[in-house]
C-alpha cells in the first residue's frame, strides 16, 4: 500500500455578504429579535459555511488551496468576502 | 430565417417557452443546447433561459456558469455574437462575468410572481432595436432575487455609458420606488455589456409573446435581433 504523502485537513469557510452591502435577511433577523424583546442584540449579517476536506502536505497550502476555491466558487467577489480557518 | 439557440441546464424552466417564442410565434429557427454540450451548433443567437439551475445552489448561476457549454458562450459573445439572459439566465451572465453586478435576495424576501412594467432605456442594442427609448412594456417577474446590485463606481459606469436597458416604471414610464419590485439599484431591471451585444433582464419577455398569455410586449425583443441579425448582413430577413 502506497502511503499517503499527505493528510487530510478540514479547512471552514466563512462567506458574508460585505458591510458595505445591504443584508435583506440579516435585517429580517434582527427584526424580528427586537420584536421578542432581545434588545441587546444590534446589527445581524447572514452568512453561509462550508466544511472543506483537503488534501494538503501542511496548513499553509490548505488555506491557499482554500483560498482558491473560494475565491473561485464559494464566494462572489461581487457582494461577499470570506474568512477562513484550517484545522 | 435565423437560428436561435436555447441553453438548457438542469433546473431550466422557461426553455419552452423561449424556443416556442422564437419558433412558433415567430416563426424562426430555433433548438436546445444542453449545458453539457460544447457547440452552439451553428446558433445566431443564444438564449439563456430562466429557472433554477442547478437548484440555485450555493448562489443563483453559480453552478451553470461553470458548465461546458459556457466557453462557447464566452467565445460567441466576444465576437460580438447576440446573447440574452432571461432571469436566472441573467443572473448566469453576471456570476460568469459577462455582465458586471450581482443579484441579492429582493428586498421585502418575497418571490415576486407578477406582471411589472418596463421602461426601455436604450434601444440600440439587438435585442431592443425594434423598441423606442421611453416604451413601456408589460411582462411577467418570477423571482425572489432579482435585487440588482453592484458598487457604486460600477453603477456610476453603467448609466455613464447608458447601458442600463430596462428599468421598472409606472405605467407613465415615472421610474418610482413603488414601481420597483425587488429593490434593484436605479430601478435596473436588465444591463448590456460594453459592446452592447449581451443582455440581461429579470422580466420574462419570452412569457410574454401573445395576447392570451396576457401580454405580447415581450416580443418585440425576439423581433429586434431578427432584425438587427438582418441589418448586419448576417442573415437575409
Amino acid at each position: 500500500m502506497k502511503r499517503k504523502m499527505w493528510s487530510a485537513m478540514k479547512a471552514r469557510v466563512f462567506v458574508t455578504l460585505k458591510p458595505s452591502v445591504f443584508d435583506p435577511q440579516g435585517k429580517t433577523i434582527s427584526d424580528a429579535l427586537h420584536s421578542l424583546g432581545y434588545n441587546g442584540v444590534g446589527d445581524v449579517r447572514q452568512g453561509k459555511y462550508f466544511e472543506l476536506e483537503l488534501a494538503a502536505a501542511s496548513a499553509e497550502q490548505a488555506r491557499t488551496l482554500a483560498a482558491e476555491v473560494a475565491d473561485k466558487v464559494l464566494a462572489n467577489p461581487v457582494i461577499e468576502s470570506y474568512r477562513i480557518e484550517i484545522d | 430565417m435565423i437560428k436561435f439557440g436555447v441553453v438548457v441546464f438542469p433546473g431550466s424552466n422557461c426553455d419552452h417557452d423561449a424556443h416556442h417564442a422564437a419558433k412558433d410565434v415567430l416563426g424562426q429557427d430555433a433548438d436546445f443546447i444542453w449545458h453539457k454540450d460544447t457547440s452552439l451548433e451553428g446558433a445566431d443567437v443564444i438564449i439563456l433561459p430562466g429557472g433554477f439551475a442547478h437548484g440555485d445552489y450555493l448562489r443563483t448561476g453559480a453552478i451553470a456558469r461553470f458548465s461546458p457549454i459556457m466557453p462557447a458562450i464566452l467565445e460567441f459573445a466576444r465576437a460580438g455574437g447576440p446573447v440574452l439572459g432571461i432571469c436566472n439566465g441573467f443572473q448566469v451572465l453576471l456570476e460568469a462575468g459577462l455582465l458586471p453586478g450581482a443579484m441579492l435576495r429582493n428586498r421585502d424576501l418575497k418571490f415576486h410572481c407578477e406582471q411589472v412594467i418596463v421602461r426601455v432605456e436604450q434601444n440600440d442594442t439587438p435585442f431592443t432595436a425594434r423598441a423606442t427609448a421611453g416604451q413601456r412594456l408589460t411582462l411577467p417577474v418570477a423571482h425572489g432575487e432579482g435585487n440588482y446590485y453592484a458598487p457604486p463606481d460600477v453603477i456610476r459606469e453603467l448609466e455613464a455609458a447608458r447601458r442600463v436597458i430596462f428599468r421598472y416604471s409606472d405605467a407613465r414610464g415615472e421610474v418610482t420606488d413603488a414601481a420597483n419590485p425587488n429593490g434593484s439599484v436605479n430601478n435596473i431591471a436588465g444591463i448590456c455589456n460594453e459592446a452592447r451585444n449581451v443582455v440581461g433582464l429579470m422580466p420574462h419577455p419570452e412569457r410574454a409573446c401573445e395576447a392570451p398569455l396576457g401580454s405580447a410586449d415581450g416580443l418585440v425583443l425576439f423581433e429586434s435581433v431578427v432584425t438587427a441579425l438582418a441589418q448586419r448582413g448576417a442573415i437575409s430577413a
